[in-house]
């Protein structure tokens, strides 16, 4: 017997999952609301995206290379995810440094500071669009009418959510369709909903994210929608148009099914996982309804993403053996 | 279908050999007969250098009421009784014997005649499996005749019966079930009236349904044996997840035992060998071992006798490939990788799986990305990257206080990390650390009652 051999602890089995993998298939989800998206407001969309990948990406590598001159994991996709999601976060008419400055936060500042993936506590993506919300409120909220826009011109700039919390239209003044397919004004990604559920889909079937978050998110959404509107006394059909028009309008299925998901971001439990959807349903329909911003779902996260190391504390998984 | 309640992982099942019928491997010309093969204290030889012995005679007595009775597994010469290395290169006490002819002690009944009534009592029967040096055969070698004295004060309720088999590639204890399905149950009820209940279950994973029906259709003819069906899953073979599986109940974290939620567990292998124990007086000196592997030319199921180089199997299956390969005795979720080809079938030697390749390499580890799989995968509800993490830590009171003891070293969570972090490596060292604590803290508070 002249073999070498190799010799290791057990388990010899290994998943045919990577973390480079997950994060590919991160984006191929992501890739029809990007589809739809360009579409909808036309190729800007691919401008304003491509700046931010290759910002974040370029972001990641620098800061490897000379701060932490450790190995280099560009090549593990992340950057690629912050890069897309932060774009899916813009107007496809924003300038293109405010996009570079935004990338800068998310990667610099939201995740490298802390040491890089998986030790971040806050969603970088996130950061760097709340940064630009309030350091540019003006192009960071000045939304391009879809390129087809017949039927939406009541809107006249501004998107759902805040052509219905300002009272221009009700909740039912958009067809359910339209917020479908994203025939509407918004952030790049927040428009395609129903291209976000076959992202979701994916994600589900390449074992990704559990369906945990996501549907808790949105099932406290509705319910805090349908609860609100009993509160102010209607009745009939707006009781069930507002709970869908929250679900399906501004940036919930994006938050729900790509950023209230990330890993690093979100308990390490599946009873963690929905008292922190729980928690993201809540303070966003909080700032839907009473807040000073039409949108609140980045905030939600944010907030709750502070509260996910206590979380983590208090929240075990059920032992075995243990009543 | 039933399975156990949280956690588990389903590995490409590549059950190689599973329509290989049993075959009987050629009698080795040298064996070497480790003095401990199972758990507990190492046997005491009962031979020297130039005895000669027969296949079945006792050449080694129990150390201690938790160790077994060993039996020479050939006819021949005991040329020496040595420290060899074993399959991990550690040195430990065997006895060799230079095989000559097969001849056998007297009273061992080699027959394949079915022998179904069992007239004796409980205590005869456990008496019968501790003289035969009958241990666990699933790879634990936990001492069945330990197993089945029940302690004062507990009561068992009923026996469950592993015929799980939830390591991929293997498939010695699948082959057993179909080809002496009768036996087993009859040694079923052998077990039954040992610990004294009416009920037994037998636990059998649904990618085995020949086995399902063959031993459901004989368990027809025996009242209180019952065939269950079980989702495939791994670890379903583990002692706690097949309780819970099969009955519903959870054993209570360490150091609370099966016995404490009335139940007797005991795989099929070792019901076999039960039978021939306590019906045919046959001593526990071969094994079926499951010789799998994709690079194997010939993946088979070899009955072999105790103590046969590991080498001489591999032979059998065609050979080692001529690449790097890791050579794992067991299954590749809990087997151990060997380092010494020459070192022997133990009891506990379930199958020899040869991995190549890729699949033989560790692959780097990077960053943890909390992506919780780890916590997802644990089937007793363990938070492994947290483990890892405080172990690396030295935090030895808050990895105790996350109930470390209640790892059952499975490999799930590390299996399914796509960082690829070797989790179970630190898991065991923090696992090993803190039993040491407790059991240093044992002593020093023994003193003062």
């Amino acid at each position: 017997m002249a073999n070498k051999l190799i010799v290791s602890p057990a388990p010899h089995v290994q998943t045919a999952q990577s973390t480079a993998r997950i994060m590919r298939d991160v984006v191929i989800a992501l890739l029809p609301a990007l589809v739809v998206s360009t579409v909808v407001f036309g190729a800007d969309v691919l401008r304003v995206t491509a700046i931010s990948v290759v910002a974040c990406v370029a972001f990641e590598y620098l800061i490897q290379k000379f701060m932490f001159r450790g190995p280099l994991t560009i090549s593990n996709w992340s950057a690629v995810v912050t890069g897309v999601l932060l774009s899916f976060n813009l107007p496809a008419s924003i300038p293109w440094w405010i996009v570079v400055i935004g990338a800068f936060v998310a990667i610099a500042v939201a995740k490298m500071t802390f040491g890089g993936l998986g030790k971040n506590p806050f969603n970088p993506a996130l950061v760097g669009r709340v940064f630009l919300l309030i350091a540019y409120p003006v192009q960071m909220t000045t939304w391009p009418m879809p390129v087809r826009s017949e039927a939406l011109d009541a809107l006249s700039g501004a998107t759902p959510l805040a052509a219905v919390k300002h009272g221009i239209v009700g909740p039912d003044g958009l067809g359910v369709q339209h917020l479908l397919l994203g025939n509407m004004p918004g952030s790049l990604g927040e428009v395609a909903t129903l291209a976000l559920l076959v992202g979701f889909v994916y994600l589900l079937w390449r074992r990704v994210i559990t369906w945990h978050i996501p549907v808790t998110i949105l099932v406290t959404m509705a319910v805090f929608a349908f609860v609100a509107a009993l509160c102010e006394g209607e009745s009939g059909a707006v009781l069930w148009q507002l709970p869908l028009f929250h679900i399906l309008a501004g940036g919930a299925m994006l938050g729900a099914i790509f950023m209230a998901t990330d890993y690093s971001t979100s308990p390490m439990t599946v009873k963690g996982g929905v008292i922190f959807a729980v928690g993201i349903g809540v303070i966003t329909m909080c700032i839907r309804l009473w807040g000073a911003y039409p949108e609140g779902m980045s905030f939600a996260i944010l907030l709750m993403n502070a509260c996910v190391p206590l979380i983590n504390k208090y929240v075990k998984p059920k032992r075995f053996g243990v009543k | 279908m039933k399975t156990f309640p949280m956690g588990g992982v389903h590995p490409s099942e590549n059950k190689l050999s599973s329509a290989k019928p049993i075959e009987v491997l050629p009698l080795p010309e040298v064996v070497n007969v480790p003095l401990a093969q199972h758990i507990g204290a190492p046997a005491v030889a009962k031979v020297a250098k130039g005895d000669k012995v027969l296949a079945g005679q006792l050449i080694a007595e129990a150390g201690s009421f938790m160790s077994a009775n060993i039996h020479a597994p050939v006819s021949g010469t005991v040329t020496a009784v040595d420290l060899v290395p074993n399959g991990q290169g550690l040195r430990q006490m065997m006895i060799t014997i230079k095989r000559e002819g097969d001849e056998w002690a007297e009273g061992i009944d080699r027959s394949e005649t079915l022998v179904r009534e069992c007239t004796l009592s409980s205590q005869e029967i456990i008496a019968r499996i501790k003289e035969a040096g009958i241990v666990g055969m699933g790879g634990a070698t936990f001492p069945t005749h330990v197993k089945l004295s029940i302690p004062a004060g507990k009561k068992a309720e009923c026996v469950i019966i592993n015929g799980v088999e939830c390591e991929p590639y293997l498939t010695s204890d699948h082959r057993m079930m179909l080809e002496h399905g009768e036996e087993i149950v009859v040694g079923v009820t052998i077990l039954m009236k040992a610990v004294g209940v009416e009920r037994a279950y037998i636990g059998i994973e649904n990618n085995k349904p020949d086995a399902i029906a063959h031993l459901t259709q004989i368990a027809a003819s025996y009242p209180g044996v019952e065939v269950v069906p079980l989702k495939v899953r791994y670890p379903q073979g583990g002692e706690k997840q097949l309780i819970a599986a099969v009955t519903g109940r959870q054993v209570p974290p360490p150091p609370a035992l099966p016995i404490d939620v009335g139940a007797v567990v005991c795989n099929v292998s070792t019901t076999y060998a039960v039978y021939r124990a306590v019906q045919k007086r046959m001593p526990l000196v071969e094994r079926v071992v499951t010789v799998t592997g994709k690079s194997l030319k010939e993946p088979r199921n070899l009955l072999t006798r105790m103590g046969t180089p590991v080498a001489t199997l591999l032979e059998a299956a065609g050979g080692l490939p001529d690449a790097v390969c890791k050579v794992i005795n067991g299954g590749p979720m809990m087997g151990r990788a060997m380092v010494d080809l020459a070192s022997p079938v133990t009891k506990g030697c379930s199958g020899i799986t040869v991995m190549t390749g890729r699949d033989a390499e560790r692959r780097t580890a990077s960053q943890c990305i909390k992506c919780a799989k780890c916590v997802a995968a644990c089937p007793m509800g363990l938070e492994p990257y947290y483990l890892s993490k405080m172990t690396q830590k030295k935090r030895w009171d808050e990895v105790e206080a996350s109930m470390i003891t209640s790892c059952i070293e499975c490999g799930c969570c590390q299996s399914t990390c796509p960082a690829y972090l070797p989790l179970l490596d630190w898991v065991r060292l923090g696992k090993q650390t803190v039993m040491g604590i407790i059991r240093s803290r044992a002593a020093a508070g023994a003193p003062k009652k």
